[in-house]
């Protein structure tokens, strides 16, 4: 018992916060490299997240590729969808007022989730565990489904990646060098245009590779990036999109208060992420690991 | 958003809009004449709504993704008001207005803390976050919404169950809206406030405190979107989720940017298109969310000065090439 509450009720609780907290971790992630370097705010990115989860479940439903390949396909997929649009669209908005962006991502969520809500309704879909993550161990204080321990491991594999790929590789280097000055960058003959639309893609890509791995837990259904991309809102916020590794563990911090307050404080779980950015804006209002007012 | 404003001399916009408030007010008289009233009052309701919101985001420069909050707020107040404590009309609304000037104070007071896309990133979470409030305190009713409220009598005299009188009624109120915003824009309060928008730093160097007056701004567009949202309420008679969600905080962005951010007439005839188009939807197979995100896409990409925006650039462009 911890303050009166069975262990098992707040272990499950925290770990439910976690998985919730690595998605968030995920998506903030990707908000903050395509924000770094493009100025663009991506509204798009959870109809990106939905677009996965949609295109994992329609490939194993008409052609029957599963999870794995899945894994992989999946943010490809996403990836070219995002230069697509980078390419068409966002692109043309660099000059102008970045709340364009924000607008023209928007606009494109919008279409996303009104297209699938058309021919899929609003019910979620159904995605099975894949064979080898099914079943789950009994930890003595609670018992784990497998699929949801892959998730929290996957998930700091995932980040860790995208902060190794930003900070340590020659593309990590080039790209935050364009995130400070883009001119003097095409000046030394990077190709900064083609960085822009290689960095949405890689932030598209990572939303639809969570939403893959999201499938399994939530059920696959339209409306689940527009749910997800208020609080990832937050989440940014309060973490300032100066730093990756920032919007990483403020990602998990939040997933796992929010598992807390459903241990103590039902009634709360769906605003507590509200009320800790609004705490935050008060007593530091360019966020926890944020540099820019 | 400064570069999509267009600045047309004074006497071309003046021209206009003389012209056009003539002709505005004749229509307005004589529409439930030809037109469904309710379909009109819809119209003004959102007219108004959108007015208020360029408001913060033409004039000042902030854009707002959470004003959902104060419009569907203020129809739950209204509505709680007239409906469980026995409000008059009159009464009911200046409640809607107030809440909603309330809860603008507190949201602004925290908004006004970052700038640009912050700024609507943080409006956007707060207002979802009064909308979960909705979803569970009690007085709302959950997903039914308030339903059966009473538009009773205005100053016990003018019975509001009758559809003309309670059309003009809203005229009269989207009238005095109208009026208030333009009186706002055309103050000296409301010149700081482009000097905010256009040059914030600048602003500050000149010795204006900012702050306050972006969470005044901030607060006057909330008071004028719960006006808005009040007397939907009463057209309607009631008051639902659907006017807290974030979709219509997105509808009215839309309305405002397809108008033209930034004049006084575009947001009127942005939400006008708006609303007829979703009437027209409405009897279709057609998805209204596709139609509004295709519509945000295209405005973004190739429109960004809007219907009336693009009018006034085009007479100025016309005046330009033979000088008077």
């Amino acid at each position: 018992m911890i303050f009166g509450i069975p262990i098992q009720a707040f272990a499950g609780q925290l770990l439910v916060g976690l998985i919730n907290g690595s998605f968030y971790a995920m998506l903030s992630l990707g908000l903050a490299i395509i924000f770094g370097l493009l100025r663009v705010i991506n509204f798009a990115h959870g109809a990106q997240y939905m677009l996965g989860a949609f295109i994992g479940y329609l490939i194993l439903a008409k052609l029957g590729i599963g999870y794995w390949p899945a894994l992989i396909l999946v943010p490809i997929a996403v990836g070219l969808f995002g230069i697509i649009v980078e390419r068409l669209a966002l692109s043309r908005l660099y000059e102008v007022d970045p709340l364009y962006g924000l607008l023209f991502t928007f606009g494109l969520a919008l279409v996303l989730e009104g297209v699938f809500r058309y021919i899929y309704g609003v019910s979620g879909n159904p995605y099975p565990v894949p064979p080898a993550l099914a079943g789950g161990v009994n930890l003595g204080f609670m018992f784990l489904p497998i699929y949801r321990g892959w998730i929290v491991v996957a998930s700091l594999i995932v980040c860790l990646g995208a902060w190794l790929l930003v900070e340590k590789t020659k593309f990590g280097s080039y790209l935050r060098a364009a995130t400070e000055n883009p001119k003097l960058v095409q000046a030394f003959g990077v190709n900064v245009p083609m960085l822009l639309t290689l960095t949405y893609g890689l932030g598209a890509g990572l939303a639809g590779l969570a939403g893959i791995m999201a499938a399994p837990v939530y059920q696959v259904s339209p409306l689940m990036g527009s749910n997800m991309i208020i609080i990832v809102f937050a989440v940014v916020v309060v973490g300032g999109m100066g730093s990756i590794l920032g919007a990483i563990l403020t990602g998990y911090m939040l997933g796992l208060a929010e598992g807390l307050t459903k241990v103590f404080y039902p009634e709360a779980s769906s605003i507590v992420i509200f009320v800790i950015m609004a705490i935050v804006l008060l007593i530091r209002p360019a966020g926890l690991f944020g540099k820019d007012a | 958003m400064a570069e999509a404003t267009v600045q047309p001399s004074k006497t071309t916009a003046n021209r206009i809009e003389i012209v056009l408030i003539g002709l505005g007010v004749a229509a307005l008289l004589a529409l439930p004449f030809f037109v469904y009233p309710i379909f009109v009052m819809k119209m003004m309701c959102f007219a108004l709504f959108a007015c208020a919101f360029n408001l913060l985001l033409g004039y000042t420069g902030l854009l707002s993704f959470g004003h959902a909050a104060f419009f569907g707020g203020a129809a739950y107040f209204t509505a709680h008001a007239v409906k469980v404590w026995g409000f008059p009309p009159e009464i009911g609304i200046l409640t809607g207005v107030a809440g909603a000037a309330l809860l603008g104070l507190v949201i602004g007071f925290f908004a006004i803390r970052r700038q640009g896309i912050y700024f609507a990133m943080i409006t956007l979470a707060l207002s979802q976050m009064f909308f979960f409030f909705c979803v569970q305190a009690s007085f709302t009713g959950g997903e039914d919404g308030i339903q059966g409220v009473p538009r009773g009598t205005f100053l016990g005299v003018f019975d509001l169950q009758n559809e003309h009188t309670m059309y003009y009624f809203v005229a009269a109120n989207f009238l005095l809206g109208l009026f208030i915003v333009w009186r706002i824009v055309n103050s000296p309060f409301g010149l700081i406030l482009r000097s905010i928008r256009e040059n914030e730093s600048r602003a500050i160097s000149l010795g204006y405190s900012v702050q306050n007056y972006k969470l005044a701004a901030f607060v006057m567009s909330a008071a004028l979107a719960g006006l808005a949202g009040a007397i939907k309420a009463l057209v309607f008679q009631f008051a639902t989720l659907t006017d807290v969600a974030w979709q219509m905080s997105g509808e009215v962005i839309l309305m405002t940017l397809l108008g033209g951010i930034g004049t006084m007439a575009g947001p009127i005839f942005g939400a006008g298109f708006v609303v007829a188009l979703q009437n027209m939807l409405a009897t279709s197979d057609f998805p209204v969310t596709i139609a509004t995100g295709l519509i945000f896409m295209v405005c973004v990409l190739i429109f960004r000065r809007g219907i009336v925006g693009e009018i006034y650039a085009w007479l100025e462009r016309r005046r330009g090439e033979k000088p008077e």
